[in-house]
């Protein structure tokens, strides 16, 4: 299943899980403590799939992200102590604390920004696609989006101009089974979102989200495809979210022990772990060390964030256009 | 005395209450009640901060929680409200309005004057509104003069729990669509509210301070500065009349000119940005009609031509303060 993927790959790759599982593990304990403002959304637990299609994208493809931005960030190359800064509102974050944990974006990365309006990036990556096909570069666009996303009509229009306009693009409806409260087995009205893809004349697949491996080969098509002029695909990565909808949601709405038990079971790093050290070519002492590293990084992420300083007055006026 | 009780609560006991009273009135939006389709409790959240808690339970099947649609909703929310019912919609940021404006603005804003005075379209829509939250460009914006600026629509802009209610249930009533501000930072603030029913009505600004030296004009949760500040200014001797509209449209014009003809000086406070705003509107009205009462410039205390930051320094700074409208006042005083 993973012939594709060397030794080195299959590093970055868990690298990859780990720096946005310690990252958002992190951002969890610091928030409980108040001193992280506005609103954070968490993306604890769908590690994989993030990484899974990252895995096939070069800096100069798109990927366009929502309010559960950080994962997508991470595994898009952007850097994660800037990443912390912002979610801190310091002067030294990847948008010089303007922005914050919803709207951190590395242009210089293909990363087209987290969102807050949900459904936003559907439009934006059909254009990104756009640009890429009229000077025929070969590089894609991926929008990530939310099962609730799912319903927002920015996100079906979206879809079927890419294949109105065969686009390079690929739609990756990361299904957690809640928008905020609500399960997509009340608000999507047929059983799959992937079912919706023959409607616009795209492929549309199901992946096991916490498995890396399922989500890394399903991407790898849907990019090759892109690249090679194939058009659009939907791939639809049924998955969890380990935290709330945001920090401070109590989950009323969930069942009891649900997280717990994906933890248990089906977590993807554990799979990860258990699948590649299964083989015998990684040991399990270098996914310790890898751990270690990404931890001391992380640590090493907060001291700087909080020590930075927040941005000066002058910035409130600032960047507001390029010329005025 | 009678109960208090915040701004919050007073806006769920409307709902409630018009609920109980009139069946064709229904609440619609996302997690509204919260959990549908989900494993555990319904009526999770009651909105994203709790305001419509309870109302689910109370009146079975007139709870409708919603898809991530907003344009699907918040238009067939119209619709109904064209065949028989009065829908209580929630859009729950202002700002997600760009996803659903044409139902708004070109549909339930357009009917009554397209179709030649035959429809009635009492849908109300509830929105957050205002920046506090740390919450970036995208959740913290002001977007009511955008809605005051299309005829059609009724803009409410509550500055306290008392109003909330009221003017509320005066929406509800009121058979023209009609857009109800909540700023989320007030939905904490405790106030006196009767228990009964009441209606506030729209058009009817409320004079919440007299003085004869400076008018303050003050919107949503700038009214609770422009009282800060006033109580502040009054130490120096400088006497504020503060008036808060309450409704941007209809605007209760008279009332300002009234106060602007005795103090001859003006300061409208308004958290949103200051182009094409209700500061600018106000500021424009008191000129073409008050002219010459007008013994200083108009000074306008609002946020700066900028969207809404996210660092908490940043946004401490975006939004107007007491002491910016203090300052306002004192040079609008001294003006000689
Ligand atoms: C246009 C718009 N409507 C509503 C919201 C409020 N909101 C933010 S996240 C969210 C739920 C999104 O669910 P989903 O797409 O499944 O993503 P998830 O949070 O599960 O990652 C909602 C309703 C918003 N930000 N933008
Ligand atoms: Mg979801």
């Amino acid at each position: 299943m993973n012939t594709e993927l060397n030794r080195e790959s299959l590093l970055k790759a868990y690298r990859m899980m780990r720096t946005i599982r310690e990252f958002e593990e992190r951002v969890h304990t610091d928030f409980a403590t108040g001193e992280i403002p506005g609103f954070v959304h968490l993306y604890a637990g769908e590690e994989a799939s993030a990484t899974g299609v990252c895995m096939h994208l070069s800096g100069n493809d798109y990927i366009a992200s929502t309010h559960r931005g950080h994962g997508h960030c991470i595994a898009k190359g952007v850097d994660p102590a800037g990443m912390m800064a912002e979610i801190w509102g310091k002067e030294t974050g990847t948008c010089k604390g303007k922005g914050g944990s919803m709207h951190i974006a590395d242009l210089s990365k293909g990363m087209l920004g987290a969102n807050g309006i949900v459904g936003g990036g559907g439009p934006l990556i059909c254009g990104t696609a756009l640009a890429a096909k009229l000077r025929g570069d070969k590089t894609v666009g991926v929008c990530f989006f939310g099962d609730g996303a799912s319903n927002q009509g920015t996100i079906l229009e979206a879809m079927n101009l890419a294949t109105v306009w065969n686009l390079p693009a690929i739609f990756v409806a990361e299904n957690n089974g809640y928008a905020e409260t609500t399960s997509p087995n009340y608000s999507v009205a047929c059983e799959n979102i992937a079912d919706r893809a023959a409607a616009f004349g795209m492929p549309g697949v199901i992946v096991d989200g916490f498995d890396f491996f399922a989500v890394y080969e399903a991407a790898g098509e849907a990019v090759k495809r892109a690249r090679e002029g194939g058009g659009p695909t939907l791939i639809e990565v049924k998955v969890s979210r380990y935290y709330g909808h945001f920090e401070g949601d109590q989950q009323k709405y969930r069942a009891e022990g649900e997280v717990q038990k994906l933890r248990n079971e089906k977590d993807c790093l554990m799979q990860f772990r258990r699948h590649v050290t299964a083989d015998g070519d990684i040991s399990a002492a270098e996914l310790d060390a890898i751990d270690a590293e990404v931890l001391a990084m992380i640590d090493d992420s907060v001291v700087r964030a909080k020590a930075d300083p927040k941005p000066g007055p002058e910035e409130l006026l600032t960047d507001v256009y390029v010329s005025y | 005395m009678a109960r208090k009780i915040t701004y919050q609560q007073a806006i769920n006991e409307a709902l409630d209450q018009e609920m109980s009273r009139d069946p064709s009135v229904i609440v619609m939006g996302e997690d509204n009640a919260g959990g549908e389709g989900s494993p555990g409790e319904m009526d999770a959240w009651g909105g994203v901060l709790g305001v419509t808690k309870g109302l689910y339970h109370k009146h079975p099947g007139r709870v409708l929680d919603t898809p991530i649609s907003e344009s699907a909703f918040i238009g067939a929310a119209i619709g109904a409200a064209c065949n028989g019912l009065r829908p209580v919609a929630e859009l729950m940021f202002v700002d997600f309005m760009g996803v659903c404006f044409d139902q708004i603005f070109n549909q339930a804003a357009k009917f009554r004057y397209m179709f030649g005075g035959k429809a009635e379209t009492p849908v109300v829509i509830r929105t957050m509104y205002g920046a506090g939250f740390r919450a970036a460009a995208q959740h913290s914006q002001c977007l009511y003069s955008l809605f005051t600026h299309v005829p059609g629509l009724k803009v409410v802009v509550p500055s306290n729990p008392y109003d909330a209610k009221g003017l509320l249930i005066e929406s509800i009533r009121d058979n023209d669509p009609v857009i109800f501000f909540e700023n989320k930072v007030l939905y904490t603030m405790e106030g006196e509210v009767p228990e009964e029913i009441y209606t506030v009505p729209f058009g009817e600004a409320a004079i919440l301070r007299e003085g004869d030296d400076v008018t303050i004009v003050a919107l949503g949760r700038m009214v609770n500065m422009a009282q800060e500040a006033a109580e502040a200014l009054q130490k120096d001797g400088i006497h504020c009349e503060i008036i808060d509209p309450r409704t941007t449209s209809p605007l209760d014009e008279e009332t300002i000119l009234e106060s602007v003809e005795k103090t001859g000086r003006l300061v409208v406070v308004d958290e949103a940005n200051p182009r094409c705003s209700m500061a600018s509107d106000i500021a424009g009205l008191v000129v073409r009609k008050a002219f010459g009462a007008l013994k200083a410039p108009i000074e306008q205390v609002t946020a700066p031509h900028v969207p809404p930051p996210f660092s908490d320094v940043l946004e401490d700074l975006y939004v107007p303060n007491a002491a910016k409208i203090e300052r306002a006042v004192t040079r609008v005083a001294e003006y000689r």
